[in-house]
């Protein structure tokens, strides 16, 4: 075929295709979401959305169990919600090859932390491949299939922003059917109770050894010789700024595969060069490794741990001339992300604000309620803990935060960990306000589908759950709908469920503006002779609406006339 | 040939993913080696974004730093101005004259700054500013600004514009093909404001 761009994502998709792929279970996050996406164009591989990490990971280890090759994807912090199967599925290997991409966001462009997750691979003994640009996405899915079945073992993918989302040329090929692997019963090897698992540990060394000797050989890794003053050790994306500076004066171990590590590959290198260093973004992994053997090595000793690299950062951390730019002596207000005119989860944000709420915030689109001017989230941490963090502070200080604290939490992330939480609210019994804030979609990583909206990741109809009826059977007798647009309908909800003496859930409910069958109101405009420039509107921070010559004017090309503003102008000066 | 680049930046939703799009095939039919590099994901959500475009006979880095960019094209003033450092000695801005207020600015916390587009003259930089929105309009969708801003950059390139035309109904959905192609020679067109 001819050679197209594609990008990281799009490339890895391909692979997994090209390769037989026949089962993806995948939870979206950035920057991992688009290869399941890009895979559900392909019939021959079943995909889908499941509720979490987790149970995405489990489910493509079950197909792999079945005998056909599986998929399953997440981005870094998603790791850590399926690390549980990841460190016993270590032991108990595959039938037809497991492959997992992990997504990681150094410069954390769209993520709560700046975890490396190579570690992981480290401390649950798994090969890791990192490509470092789309054409080694598609070939690396494939030889990560060989290297699974081979060594029977899940194989992880590393992926980085950077590779992820860069469209580089790829040529593509065919894909390979493949005979189901029969399944066969196995209770030493596949039933992980502590005998077995205590064997199975045995066989997880060894097959760590065998896998150190392929990575000493591979293909994967490569050197290519330059300049002998220096070498560097590299990968993924850190080797394209490698040889964006110093093109071949210098030499290059480019590692494809992280983990195993090739030792005698690493000591060959190292002793054919006058001095080696090792570029490699977040933490110092392969330089850990080399001081292990011995090797004096520079790396984070000129090189930061924190946020991504690019080539200036490089040159300039080995004393090499950077360009520069000119630069306008006004100071450049900053533009960061905000949420979208028109967002459901405004109306519902400015009334926490307005009541000086204790807000316990959880991961999506209404994380940005934390921003200025609404500034009404206190905490946010991970997927689901808005649930348990309330619980917990309400346990801890009773009836004097109970009136005061809600809990608020998307309808995809309620699914992925926030129900357990809820479950906890119900059994333990606090009197805690939780908030669903139900836009029907999963927004922030870009409108994928979820349990609770009907459809499956192809579109199609699927099993939809009634959020209402769940939390009645959690035993909540005070469940509310409200309609954020509607904010004196909502105030008055909000109000009388922080008052109750029992615990509800007010499920806030509007899909998001940005979704295609959502249809328009037209833009509202601001009639400047009735304008009191009082900026009651100013305080719900929409993008759409700003002050010129001390008069509220709204923008046509953004506002998509939900009329919430319309309720805050007591001088009627918004009209449609 | 040593490596190109161009940056496309602007505010999260004003259809920067299209122009990309469209470039990166352009330039791949023209055989170079390519790499584009996209911003997704939270930052998309009203912030401040830019794509890289990168070509040459062999690209590495998906990146473009500081003083390395050949052209910029800015679909709004104020991002024009945030990435000018960005800009190579001798290089071009091609921006779209329309003021979208960050938050800082909407909240009162920060000012616009005014005439931005003469200070970037003025610091001795080769800038094209002219109202692609108004284009877009006439072009009959002004979600077009990304296509008027194309037709514009074309002008600066040697390429026939019946390739970038030919680019556009490859990329763009058939419905809106005519309505771009238009967008494409208002601003291919138009005179510099």
């Amino acid at each position: 075929m001819s050679k197209q761009l594609m990008l990281g994502n799009a490339a890895l998709a391909r692979g997994l295709y090209e390769a037989g792929c026949c089962v993806a279970s995948s939870y979206p996050g950035t920057p991992s979401t688009e290869v399941t996406e890009e895979a559900a164009k392909y019939d021959a591989i079943y995909c889908e959305w499941a509720p979490n990490e987790k149970v995405a990971m489990e489910t493509a280890f079950g197909a792999s169990m079945a005998g056909k090759r599986s998929f399953c994807g997440m981005k870094h912090v998603g790791l850590n919600v399926a690390a549980d199967p990841l460190f016993t599925i270590a032991y108990t290997g595959v039938n037809a090859g497991m492959v997992i991409c992990v997504a990681d966001d150094a410069g954390m462009h769209s993520s709560q932390n700046e975890q490396d997750s190579r570690h992981y691979a480290e401390a649950a003994k798994l090969p890791m491949l990192e490509p470092s640009n789309s054409s080694e996405a598609l070939a690396f899915a494939k030889a990560a299939y060989e290297i699974s079945e081979k060594f029977d073992t899940p194989v992880i993918i590393k992926m980085c922003t950077r590779i992820a989302h860069s469209q580089s040329v790829v040529e593509t090929g065919e894909r390979e059917e493949l005979p189901t692997k029969p399944y066969e019963k196995n209770i030493q090897k596949n039933v992980m109770m502590p005998a077995n698992a205590k064997k199975r540990h045995y066989d997880v060394e060894k097959r760590m050894k065998a896998l150190e000797e392929y990575a000493e050989t591979t293909p994967l890794n490569r050197i290519e010789w330059g300049g002998k003053e220096l070498g560097i050790i590299t990968s993924s994306t850190s080797y394209q700024y490698t040889k964006e500076v110093f093109g071949d004066s210098v030499s290059v171990l480019k590692l494809g595969m992280v983990h195993p590590l090739p030792e005698k590959l690493i000591r060959k290198f190292a002793s054919n060069v006058k001095s080696l260093a090792v570029i490699e973004e977040l933490d110092p992994v392969i330089e850990n490794y080399c001081r292990q053997l011995g090797l004096t090595v520079i790396g984070k000793d000129i090189l930061p741990l924190e946020d991504e690299y690019s080539q200036n950062l490089v040159a300039a951390a080995f004393g090499r001339p950077v360009p520069e730019g000119k630069k306008l002596a006004d100071a450049v207000p900053p533009r960061p992300p905000v949420m979208c005119a028109g967002c459901p989860h405004r109306g519902m944000f400015y009334l926490l604000s307005k009541h000086k709420l204790t807000v316990f915030g959880d991961i999506g689109c209404y994380t940005l309620g934390a921003t200025a001017p609404l500034y009404a989230l206190d905490i946010s941490t991970c997927m689901g803990a808005s649930l348990s963090g309330i619980h917990g502070f309400n346990k801890a200080l009773g009836k004097e935060s109970e009136k005061k604290t809600v809990a608020v939490i998307g309808d995809s992330t309620f699914m992925h960990s926030g129900m357990t939480g809820l479950a906890n609210i119900a059994y333990n019994q606090s009197v805690s306000t939780v908030i669903i804030l139900d836009n029907s979609i999963t927004g922030m990583t870009g409108h994928q589908q979820n349990p609770t909206t009907g459809y499956n990741i192809k579109g199609d109809p699927a099993g939809k759950i009634d959020l209402e009826a769940l939390c009645r059977a959690m035993g909540f007798t005070r469940v509310r709908v409200v309609d954020p647009y509607d904010l004196a309908a909502t105030e008055k909800v909000l109000l009388e469920e922080l008052a109750a003496e029992e615990a509800s859930v007010i499920i806030s409910r509007r899909p998001c503006a940005l979704l295609k069958y959502v249809k328009h109101a037209p833009p509202l405009h601001v009639e400047a002779d009735k304008c009191r420039s009082c900026k009651a509107c100013m305080k719900l921070g929409c993008p759409a609406i700003s002050m010129r010559e001390g008069k509220c004017v709204i923008d046509s090309t953004q506002c998509v006339g939900c009329g919430v503003c319309e309720e805050l102008c007591k001088f009627s000066a918004i009209v449609k | 040939m040593q490596t190109k680049n161009i940056m496309i930046v602007g505010v999260g939703g004003q259809g920067s993913l299209l122009a990309s799009k469209l470039l990166g095939h352009l330039l791949l039919k023209y055989g170079y080696d390519v790499k584009v590099s996209e911003v997704h994901g939270m930052s998309q959500r009203g912030g401040s974004v830019v794509t890289y475009v990168r070509y040459g006979d062999k690209v590495f880095s998906p990146v473009i730093d500081k003083g390395e960019a050949d052209v910029i094209v800015s679909f709004e003033l104020l991002e024009a101005a945030r990435w000018t450092e960005y800009l190579k000695e001798g290089g071009v801005i091609v921006t779209n004259t329309q003021r979208i207020d960050p938050m800082p600015v909407i909240t009162g916390a920060a000012q616009y700054p005014e005439n931005l587009a003469e200070k970037i003259a003025s610091l001795g930089v080769k800038i094209d500013a002219f109202d692609c929105l108004s284009l877009a309009r006439e072009a009959g969708s002004e979600k077009a600004v990304n296509i008027v801003l194309l037709g514009r950059l074309s002008s600066y390139f040697d390429y026939d514009p019946e390739d970038w035309k030919q680019a556009i109904r490859e990329c763009v959905p058939q419905k809106f093909v005519e309505l771009n192609l238009k967008a494409f020679e208002l601003g291919r067109a138009s005179e510099t404001a």
